[in-house]
C-alpha cells in the first residue's frame, strides 16, 4: 500500500491531557505528524484536531481507531486531499527597506495575493494563505532578498461531505 | 459488565456532608461497592491512609510489599470476581512502580482503578519532592486518566472511573489526586455515573450482520471457531456454549479463554497460538469459516498474516470496533457485547453436526498425543516434566481450581495441560507477558474468590520478581498453594536460544537460593520434591491443606515446550520437535 497525505479530523472534549493521548497513538506506532492544528469547532465546548500525516490507509485506518477509542474524543474521520478543502497560513517578516528599494517585491505580494499585516519604520508583515505549494512559492520568490523570519502553520480543513457531529453528540 | 439500558438510571444521593477529599474518596469506593484494595502507603498518599485507618472495618486494606504487586492483586482480583480491582499508591516512585500492572491490565482489557497521590497543586511542575508526572507516563497504558487538583472534582472523577474501568471493553484508570485535594474540605454528595458523553461503550448490534454471520455459519462445511477473554468479559459462556453445540462447531480458545468452556467439552478441541494444540493451528488454515469470538488475532495466535486463515470467510464478534481489520480482515463484523450479539444470533442457527471435519481435529490430536503429550504428561524416562505436575493438580483438585500462571515455559505448559470447569478460573499475564504476575495476582484472585482453591503456577526466574510478596500470604495467612516449577533456567529463554541461537544460554542460567527456606521463613509451609514418586501424595497434601502451602517441584533442566510455531513462522508451519 502506497503512502499518501491523509488529513485526521478529530472532534472531541477540551479537556487537559488529551493532546498527549491522541499525539501518543503516533508515537506508538513511529509514524511522524506532518502537521497539527487544534481549535474550538462548529459545536460549542467541542474541540477540533486537524492532524496531516503521509502514511498508508492501513495505517491511518488503524490510527483513526484507537483515536476514536479514546474517552473523551467524540469521532474522528479521516479524508484524502481530493475529499477536503484545506488551507494553510505563513506570516513572512521582512526588512522594511525593502519594500521601497525593491520594486518586485510589491509585485510579488500582489502577484501571491498576500496581505499586508503591519508595517514599522524596521519592518513589515505579509500574510498569506493558501495550499502548501503557493505558500512554498511565494517563499522562494521573496527569499533572495532575504527573510527575517517566516512561520507556516499546520493545515486546517473542512470536509466536503457533511460529518454529522451533532447528530452523534445527540445519540450519547 | 454495565449494559447501555442501565444508562439512565441513576442512583443519586442528595444528601451532602462537608468532608475531606480524602474521606470523600473513602465514601466514593464504598459506593463503588469495593471491599478490598491493595497499596503501599507514602508522603503524597497519607491524609488517604488516615482515612483508610479510620475505615478498616469497611475497607479492607492490604499491604503488599511493592506497588506492582499491588496492581496485579488488583488484577487477580478483578479477573476472579468480574469486579474492579483498586491499587492505591504515592506519587513519584510510588506512582512508576504502578506502570507494569497497568500495561498489563490495559493489554489484556483488566478492569482496574489505580489512585496515586500528587504532590500539592501549588507544586505542580516544581520538580518536588517524589514529583513525578505519573498522568504523562502512564497515558499510552490506562483507558483514562485524570489529575485531581480540587477535592470537589473527587465524586464525579471516581464515579467516572469505575464506569469506564468496568464498561465496554474494560482496561485500567488512573487517578493521580495532589495532597491539597486529600485535605481540604468541602460538600460531598455521591452519584454514580452512567455515561460519558464522549464515550460509547457498546456499540449498538447490527441484526443485518448478525443474520450475515448466521447464514455463513449454517452453510459452512468446515467452521472453526476461536474464542477468547471477549466471552468471558461479555459474561456469554452460556450462549456461547449453546452455540458451539447448536452447530456443532469445533472450538478453540486462546489462552486469556479458555476457561469459558469445559476443557472435557467434546466440541473443545485445544489451544491456538505459538504452543497450541497442532490440529486447531494447522486447520485454522484449513476451515472454510472462522468464528472469532471475543479475541483479537494477537500474534502469538495468528504467526505470520499474511499466511493466516486465507482460505476462510472470517466472521469477528468483538466488542471494541478498533479491533476489526486491525489484524485480520472480517468478511462479517458483529460489534457488540458477545452475550448479546450471540443471543440474538443462537435462534438462526441451524442445529448441525460436523463429524468428518471434527474428526480431523481428532486424528491431528492423536498425532499431538504421541509425539508430545505422552511424554510430557506420562513420562516415561527420569526427570520431572512440568506437564505431569499439571496433571497431578488437575487431579487434586478435580479441575475445579483457579489456576494463575506467570511466564514461561510453565505458563504454555500450564495453558496447554491445566483442566477447567469453571469460567473465571485461568489467570495469567497474556498479552503483555509480565513475569513476575503470578504470586501477587493468586493473593487477589484468593481474595476475588474466597471459596475456590487458588493455585499459582510460576518458574523460578519469574517467582524471584516479586517473591516478596511472600509477606502479605504470610501476614494475611492467605491460604493459596504456590508451585515453583524450577528448572534452574529461563525456561523459555533458553529454549528459544537452543533452537534458534544453537545453545549459547547466555544470561539464562539461574543460580537459585534455597526456595523452601524462603517459604519456611515466612512460616509458609513448604515442600520440594525431585523425584517422581513423591509429586501425587505432595500435590495430594498441598491440595488437601487449608493453609498457605509452597512446593518446589525440580522439573527437567532443559525442557521444551511443543508443538511451536516458530516466531514469524506460519500456523500451517507447526513443529512437532
Amino acid at each position: 500500500m502506497e503512502n499518501k497525505f491523509f488529513t485526521i479530523s478529530v472532534y472531541s472534549e477540551n479537556n487537559v491531557g488529551l493532546l498527549n493521548r491522541i499525539s501518543g497513538i503516533f508515537l506508538k506506532r513511529h509514524i511522524n505528524i506532518e502537521s497539527l492544528n487544534v481549535s474550538k469547532s462548529e459545536i460549542d465546548d467541542v474541540s477540533k484536531f486537524t492532524i496531516v500525516v503521509h502514511t498508508t490507509e492501513k495505517w491511518v485506518d488503524n490510527i483513526v481507531g484507537q483515536i476514536e477509542k479514546q474517552i473523551e474524543v467524540i469521532k474522528a474521520f479521516y479524508h484524502t486531499d481530493d475529499e477536503t478543502i484545506y488551507q494553510e497560513s505563513a506570516l513572512f517578516k521582512i526588512a522594511s527597506g525593502l519594500l521601497f528599494d525593491e520594486r518586485n517585491i510589491q509585485n510579488i505580494i500582489k502577484d501571491c495575493n498576500a496581505q499586508i499585516v503591519t508595517v514599522s519604520r524596521d519592518f513589515f508583515v505579509l500574510a498569506k494563505s493558501g495550499r502548501r505549494n503557493e505558500i512554498d512559492e511565494m517563499h522562494d520568490q521573496l527569499k533572495p532578498y532575504g527573510i527575517m523570519q517566516f512561520v507556516r502553520s499546520g493545515r486546517i480543513s473542512v470536509t466536503k461531505d457533511v460529518m454529522q457531529i451533532s447528530a452523534i453528540l445527540e445519540e450519547f | 459488565m454495565e449494559t447501555i439500558k442501565e444508562k439512565k438510571k441513576s442512583t443519586e444521593s442528595k444528601k451532602t456532608i462537608t468532608i475531606s477529599g480524602a474521606e470523600a474518596l473513602i465514601h466514593c469506593l464504598l459506593a463503588e461497592g469495593v471491599e478490598t484494595m491493595y497499596g503501599y502507603p507514602g508522603g503524597a498518599i497519607m491524609p488517604v491512609y488516615d482515612e483508610l485507618y479510620k475505615f478498616q472495618d469497611k475497607l479492607t486494606h492490604i499491604l503488599t510489599r511493592h506497588e506492582q504487586g499491588a496492581t496485579h492483586a488488583a488484577q487477580g482480583y478483578a479477573r476472579v470476581s468480574g469486579k474492579v480491582g483498586v491499587a492505591i499508591a504515592t506519587s513519584g516512585p510510588g506512582a512508576t512502580n504502578l506502570v507494569t500492572g497497568l500495561a498489563d491490565a490495559q493489554i489484556d482489557s483488566t478492569p482496574m482503578v489505580c489512585i496515586t497521590g500528587q504532590v500539592t497543586r501549588e507544586l505542580l511542575g516544581t520538580d518536588a519532592f517524589q514529583e513525578t508526572d505519573i498522568i504523562g507516563i502512564s497515558t499510552p497504558v490506562t483507558k483514562w486518566n485524570y489529575q485531581v487538583t480540587e477535592a470537589s472534582e473527587i465524586p464525579e472523577v471516581m464515579a467516572k472511573a469505575f464506569y469506564i474501568a468496568k464498561s465496554g471493553r474494560p482496561g485500567p484508570v488512573l487517578i493521580d489526586i495532589t495532597k491539597n485535594a486529600q485535605i481540604d474540605k468541602f460538600e460531598f454528595a455521591y452519584t454514580k455515573c452512567t455515561g460519558v458523553r464522549s464515550y460509547k461503550p457498546l456499540p449498538k448490534p447490527d441484526i443485518s450482520a448478525i443474520q450475515a454471520a448466521a447464514d455463513l455459519i449454517n452453510s459452512a462445511k468446515k467452521p472453526f471457531i476461536v474464542w477468547g477473554q471477549g466471552v468471558i468479559l461479555g459474561q456469554a459462556e452460556n450462549e456461547f456454549k449453546q452455540l458451539v453445540e447448536k452447530a456443532g462447531i469445533p472450538a478453540a480458545w486462546t489462552i486469556m479463554g479458555v476457561s469459558a468452556l469445559n476443557t472435557d467439552h467434546p466440541l473443545n478441541v485445544g489451544m491456538v497460538g505459538m504452543h497450541g494444540n497442532y490440529g486447531p493451528n494447522l486447520l485454522t488454515n484449513e476451515c472454510d469459516v472462522l468464528v472469532a469470538i471475543g479475541m483479537r488475532f494477537d500474534d502469538r495466535v495468528t504467526g505470520r498474516l499474511k499466511d493466516y486463515a486465507k482460505q476462510a470467510k472470517v466472521i469477528h464478534f468483538e466488542i471494541d470496533p478498533s479491533e476489526i481489520n486491525k489484524n485480520v480482515y472480517a468478511d462479517v463484523a458483529v460489534l457488540g457485547n458477545s452475550k448479546e450479539t450471540l443471543g440474538l444470533m443462537l435462534p438462526l442457527i441451524k442445529n448441525n453436526k460436523h463429524e468428518a471435519w471434527h474428526n480431523v481435529f481428532k486424528e491431528k490430536y492423536q498425532i499431538e498425543f504421541d509425539t508430545i503429550i505422552k511424554n510430557d504428561i506420562h513420562p516415561a524416562k527420569p526427570g520431572l516434566t512440568m506437564g505431569e505436575v499439571i496433571e497431578e493438580i488437575n487431579l487434586a483438585s478435580n479441575n475445579k481450581a483457579v489456576i494463575v500462571t506467570d511466564v514461561g515455559q510453565h505458563q504454555m505448559i500450564t495453558c496447554r495441560y491445566a483442566k477447567f470447569s469453571q469460567s473465571k478460573s485461568n489467570i495469567t499475564s497474556g498479552g503483555l507477558g509480565t513475569m513476575g504476575f503470578a504470586l501477587p495476582a493468586a493473593i487477589g484472585a484468593k481474595m476475588g474468590a474466597m471459596d475456590r482453591e487458588v493455585v499459582a503456577i510460576i518458574g523460578d526466574g519469574g517467582f524471584q520478581m516479586t517473591i516478596q510478596e511472600l509477606g502479605v500470604i504470610f501476614q494475611h495467612k492467605v491460604p493459596v498453594k504456590i508451585v515453583v516449577l524450577n528448572n534452574d533456567h529461563l525456561g523459555m529463554v533458553r529454549q528459544w536460544q537452543e533452537l534458534f541461537f544453537e545453545k549459547r544460554y547466555a544470561s539464562t542460567v539461574m543460580v537459585n537460593p534455597d526456595f523452601v527456606k524462603i517459604a519456611e521463613g515466612y512460616s509458609i509451609e513448604a515442600k520440594r520434591v525431585s523425584e517422581r514418586k513423591d509429586l501425587k501424595s505432595t500435590i495430594q497434601k498441598m491440595m488437601a491443606s487449608k493453609n498457605p502451602y509452597f512446593l518446589e517441584v525440580k522439573v527437567e533442566q532443559e525442557g521444551n515446550v511443543f508443538p511451536m510455531i516458530p516466531s514469524g513462522a506460519s500456523v500451517s508451519e507447526i513443529r512437532l520437535q
